[in-house]
């Protein structure tokens, strides 16, 4: 395989992993406070449709980035409703996030645009421009291309995706918000007894949790591709809690994990690679299935257990 | 320590519950420039108002039934089988490959072939996440979401690279021999003056499904096996006390489970397409769920949800040929009922149980 | 460390804590009637009462957990709300829970400052709470790492932290809820020591618990609940042992079980060389040899968490392990599908467990369902491929009636009967296969006194009429009345075997500390 092709992979890796580590650290901060979410799918889907729709009709990716955001926020709020207020089953919470999104999205699409169930096609101010970082263009034998192909020539949610990784790492382990938020996941109880109020640390996780899976929406239909449709999250949000677990709840693990999924991805794109590379001749229906046939595998615990956080999943009642 | 009288917990909730689901379901149908109260109407006489609707609705309710008891009886051994999709389809899978390997004779040789090859093959697709979470702890709802995904992508390549007749353009079987035909009520009922059901898909399966419901109730609570799967259920390290296994009984809650889902492939692919197409069972696994919770992972509860169900279905498809709602509309209101009935069941449920205290206190 | 130091009690100073007249009901059930107490600074005092009396209760309201119905709180003479567990803080209360409020795979660090941080920074916070936290460790005996993992600390120096945490937080009352429940001999002393020191830089410390002994040794005061009612506030070295366990149950109590000698038999049990790992790895049981013969009763004591739990397990087939095991002669297995609770039944073997809630009943179950659990294999509860609930039912009311279980309804779910009737429906269902062996585990733990005398009745009986039982319980009292011989276990091991006969409460402590011979 030549340095172009293999320089083309990598940087669709970084595109298609982009999505699911902003998942990825969205799922990592609501699962870390104890709240499983299942729902990153449904709320993917559903900042995918509102950023596309608002970024058509008002010209501006911004605005449309700040709708994608608002409706998984409201989707995060009915997860934090269901699973802290009342405390509900939280898978079975997020399964009806998933569908309520998956139905409304083509609902209000057909009802707006009229178009199977799709948004118009974004163009100009309406999505993401890729962003030339200064000196691209080098001519340094390898590190030009390098640089040029691979590391500029992004959108800035890529960057943004990529800064996340440092600042999650920082706020959950070097701040006062982290260490709460930490704890609330192991045990609830101590927190409520350090006279720390649970129920608002825990929305507060799934606020934060909601605001990235806005992001990672909004990447899809604004940056990824040029407009909404019909299920376009494509079981990526699924994708990216097996990622959670690969990287056992922490954040440089995380990028790790979705780069090795983004590049799964990447060549299930590029079946011709595949081909070359293995001299055989690989159905395509296998490259699409690895990312989950791998996850089961790491699921399975053949890669080392992942044990979830201790209060993950149970709701937190007060006892005396 | 509020308390509910039995019948509130098992009829007024559910009730409830699916009463709010349905008046935001009609918000949105407001929200979307339609009359909620045409679109009732539209479906009523679309799902209820012919024999050929009526054939429709029970149609699918045979569907959800099997999905609705499949998710039923895992519920019961307190495992989430998110995989009643994969299970089915691959279940499909399982029937087609019976139905095309010999020219039957009669559908009576054929038919309970294909139920048993239906339910291996969806048990089989059951087993796998089953084993990993029973033996490594591998949680079930996420693995059997990605057997769903694993599922689409082999059905598929089965599909194209093996089923599909050479030249065909679908990606689909060859059609079925007509001796795996299964008849049709239009077949059973219908006189010599008047045709019944026409054009309708719903056939024996129905029936077979009763059955299945009839025979989860004398599992679930007459037999010694549903004794120990709703023991476990209740309580793990129970369960191990009593000397109930349990690897055994996730195993078999999953097995039983995906060869419900499996069996479901009699209904859509040997009685209604009479040969096996890309995407064959619909989201009737997933619809299974939000039977299953609404129905209380009871068989009569499942029986009516599933009904409800098909009725929504076949009405929706009504909605979209009339009116301009679209079918995923359906998806919305199935969303909501899994919400409402499933992980907001509180909400409904603590202000109902201090009704209930201060009515009896006083 | 049997002088209690009689601080003096300047009338003039406002005591530290005084509740006024708090009430707190849940549903119908009174849980708080009335209470009132003074506790002045610088003293300990007791809180005593049975399981249920309303201690946690009232504790609970202090530390803003509850709001009472009705009442006032005083901290220092002034009027306090305490609408949450951040008011208690700042009220200058402390609280160390019975299951203590720590995450596990924090530093001990971490958890001091958790809620009590400086800043919206770490780095500073931790660096405070390291200097401050070696000078409380040297001022009250506190010695721990700060910088170890709760999970890697024993149950004791989990405690500390407890009270460091308190302390950190400029705790002035310190409430600690059964802290010696979990802990050895030697353990508990260190403890008292501490708490000593406390009293002596001026502290309040509220010690509930439901052991005289320890009211005895280290309070100034104490106050006896029951029924949620405050029954009496005495000073501690003005009041006995024995009348404190009068107001505390409301009329004499039987320490002693009329019980005639026991006649063994042949052996029934027989253990060698038992030996168990857990899951993580640890060693639970470390070669353990027994034996049970048949009309006798075998106590196993021994502070919570030395084994006593893995052994039960093991012989009720609920956990596997190593060595050899014979009931009637016959060896069971210890490994393999075959090692589980359905052939242990089988053998003969019925086990009572120590936690019937999470393993001896399913409490959404009716009663009758719970009589078929771990029994539902029996030929007579069968109809062909079905059971036969029918049989069941008239089997339970039978055995309902014969254990005097109340309500004798078959049908009401099993979460529905009071902690008493929830153990005689257990004991009814194993002691009424007609075991050779019973296993029994806390078979009076959340059991009223009325139940606790006919729990010990039956077991007598049992006796009696030749059946083996190995009986394991925490509370001393219970192993030294009921036992016809008492084996003590620490960290795994038999320390040694005793007759109730010719030994006393201070050389079984000490076996339970893992300190054996003659040493006091």
């Amino acid at each position: 395989m030549d340095l172009e092709t293999l320089l083309q992979v990598l940087d669709s890796t970084i595109r298609l992993a982009t999505p699911l580590l902003l998942a990825c650290l969205a799922g990592l901060f609501s699962e870390r406070a104890g709240i499983f979410d299942i729902g990153l799918e449904g709320k993917m889907l559903a900042a995918a449709f509102f950023s596309g729709a608002v970024a058509y009709t008002t010209g501006t990716v911004w605005l449309g980035l700040l709708a994608g955001i608002a409706a998984s926020l409201t989707l995060s709020g009915i997860h934090g409703l269901a699973s802290i207020t009342f405390r509900g089953n939280q898978l079975i919470s997020g399964v009806a996030i998933n569908f309520l999104a998956s139905g409304m999205t083509v609902v209000i699409a057909e009802d707006w645009f009229r178009q199977g169930g799709r948004t118009p096609s974004l163009v100009g101010d309406a999505r993401f421009k890729p962003i030339e970082l200064p000196l691209s263009g080098i001519d340094i034998p390898l590190i030009g291309p390098i640089y040029t192909d691979l590391i500029s020539g992004h959108t800035i949610l890529v960057y943004l995706a990529l800064l996340l990784v440092p600042a999650s790492w920082w706020l959950l382990y070097r701040t006062r918000f982290g260490l709460r938020l930490r704890a609330v996941g192991e045990n609830p109880a101590a927190v409520d007894t350090a006279g720390i109020n649970v129920t608002g640390l825990r929305f507060a996780a799934v606020g934060i949790c909601g605001v990235l899976c806005g992001i990672a929406g909004a990447y899809l239909a604004t940056a990824l591709q040029a407009g909404f449709v019909k299920e376009m999250s494509a079981g990526r949000g699924f994708i990216a809690l097996a990622a959670l677990i690969f990287a056992k709840w922490r954040p440089w693990h995380a990028l790790v994990a979705c780069l090795l999924f983004g590049l799964l991805q990447a060549l299930s794109l590029r079946p011709d690679v595949v081909t070359a590379m293995t001299s055989f001749d690989v159905p395509v229906q296998l490259l699409d299935a690895l990312p989950y046939i791998l996850t089961v595998v790491i699921l399975a615990g053949f890669v080392g257990k992942a044990i979830p956080p201790r209060a993950g999943g149970e709701p937190y009642v007060k006892e005396q | 320590m509020d308390r509910l009288p039995q019948w509130a917990d098992v009829f007024l909730i559910p009730l409830i519950s699916v009463l709010i689901a349905f008046a935001i379901s009609g918000l949105v149908i407001v929200g979307i420039g339609e009359d909620p109260v045409v679109a009732v109407q539209t479906m009523i006489s679309g799902a209820l108002g012919s024999t050929y609707g009526w054939g429709y609705t029970l149609y699918y309710a045979t569907n959800f039934i099997f999905t609705g008891l499949a998710v039923s009886v895992a519920f019961h051994a307190r495992l989430f089988n998110i995989g009643g999709e994969g299970q089915a389809l691959l279940g499909g899978l399982g029937v087609a490959l019976v139905c095309l390997a010999v020219d039957w004779p009669h559908w009576l040789v054929a038919l309970p072939v294909a139920m048993i090859a239906g339910a291996l093959f969806g048990a089989a697709w059951a087993a796998v996440p089953a084993y990993l979470q029973a033996k490594r702890g591998s949680h079930i709802v996420i693995t059997t979401i990605m057997f769903n995904f694993i599922a689409a992508a082999l059905l598929n390549y089965v599909l194209v690279n093996h089923l599909k007749p050479p030249r065909a353009q679908d990606p689909s079987s060859a059609r079925f021999p007509s001796g795996t035909n299964l008849p049709t009520f239009q077949d059973m009922f219908s006189t010599a003056e008047t045709t019944l059901f026409r054009g309708a898909p719903v056939n024996i399966t129905f029936f077979i499904a009763l059955i299945a419901c009839l025979l989860v109730w004398l599992l679930i609570w007459r037999t010694k096996l549903g004794y120990q799967i709703r023991s476990y259920g209740q309580s793990e390290p129970a369960a191990i006390y009593a000397g109930i296994s349990p690897v055994r009984i996730t195993m078999i809650a999953m097995l039983i489970s995906g060869g419900l889902a499996g069996m479901m492939a009699i209904n859509n692919v040997m009685g209604e397409a009479e040969k096996l197409v890309l995407n064959a069972v619909e989201g009737a696994g997933f619809i299974g769920i939000a039977v299953a919770l609404m129905g209380r992972n009871h068989p009569v509860g499942v029986i009516l949800a599933g009904f409800l169900f098909g009725f929504l279905v076949q009405g929706g498809a009504e909605l979209q040929f009339t009116t301009s709602i679209p079918r995923d509309l359906i998806v919305v209101i199935q969303a909501l009922v899994i919400l409402f009935t499933g992980a907001l069941d509180n909400m409904v449920r603590i202000p109902l149980a201090k009704l209930f205290t201060r009515k009896g206190g006083a | 460390m049997t002088a209690v130091e009689n601080q003096g009690q300047p009338s003039s100073a406002a005591p530290a804590i005084e509740l006024k007249g708090i009430s707190k009901a849940f549903g119908p059930v009174q849980a708080n009637k009335d209470i009132s107490i003074r506790v002045m600074p610088g003293t300990v005092h007791g809180i005593i009462g049975e399981n249920g009396a309303g201690k946690s209760t009232l504790m609970s309201i202090l530390f803003g957990f509850y709001k009472a119905d009705a009442g006032e709180i005083f901290i220092n003479g002034n009027l306090t709300q305490i609408p949450d567990s951040q008011a208690a803080i700042s009220a200058g209360i402390g609280m160390v829970f019975q299951h203590f409020k720590l995450v596990q795979n924090f530093t001990v660090l971490e958890n001091v400052i958790l809620g009590t941080e400086d800043g919206a920074m770490l780095r500073t916070s931790l660096s405070k709470a390291r200097t401050e936290l070696e000078r409380l460790s040297e001022e009250y005996e506190l010695h721990v790492d700060p910088d170890e993992l709760i999970e890697e600390l024993s149950v004791g120096h989990q405690q500390r932290v407890e009270i460091l945490k308190a302390l950190y937080r400029k705790a002035e009352i310190l409430i600690l809820d059964e802290p010696t429940g979990v802990l050895t001999p030697a353990e508990a002393d260190h403890l008292f020591r501490i708490l000593d020191n406390l009293r002596a830089e001026g502290k309040t410390i509220i010690l509930i618990t439901h052991k005289l002994r320890e009211i005895m040794h280290i309070t100034d005061t104490v106050s006896v609940m029951r029924r949620g009612e405050m029954t009496a506030t005495v000073k501690t070295a003005e009041t006995s042992p024995e009348e404190l366990a009068e107001l505390m149950v409301g009329r004499k109590v039987l320490l002693r079980v009329d019980k005639a000698p026991a006649k063994p038999g042949k052996p029934i049990l027989e253990v060698s060389n038992l030996q168990v790992t857990d899951e993580d790895g640890v060693k639970r049981l470390k070669g353990i040899d027994l034996h049970v013969r048949a009309g006798e009763i075998l106590g196993i004591a021994g502070v919570s968490g030395n084994g006593q739990s893995a052994l039960l397990h093991v012989l009720g087939g609920v956990t596997q392990a190593t060595g050899e095991v014979k009931i009637n002669g016959t060896p069971l297995p210890l490994t393999g599908p075959k090692a589980n609770g359905r052939t242990r039944r089988e053998a003969g073997i019925s086990h009572v467990p120590e936690d019937r809630h999470r393993e001896g009943l399913i409490l959404e179950f009716s009663a009758w369902e719970n009589m078929a659990f771990g029994y539902h294999h029996d030929p007579a509860y069968q109809s062909g491929l079905l059971m036969n609930n029918k049989a069941i039912r008239e089997d339970t009311v039978k055995k309902m009636e014969l254990f005097d279980v109340r309500p004798p309804i078959p049908t009401i779910s099993a979460k529905s009967f009071s902690g008493g009737n929830q153990q005689k429906l257990v004991l009814a269902r194993e002691i009424e296969r007609d075991p050779d062996l019973l296993l029994v585990g806390q078979p009076t733990r959340g059991v009223d006194i009325g139940a606790i005398e006919f729990i010990h009745q039956q077991l007598i009986e049992l006796r009696d009429s030749g059946k083996a039982i190995l009986l394991v319980s925490v509370e001393l009292d219970e192993i030294m009345s009921l036992s016809d011989r008492i084996a003590v276990m620490f960290d795994g091991k038999i320390m040694g075997e005793r007759l109730p006969s010719e030994t006393n409460e201070t050389e079984l402590g000490l076996l339970m500390a893992g300190m054996s011979g003659e040493a006091a």
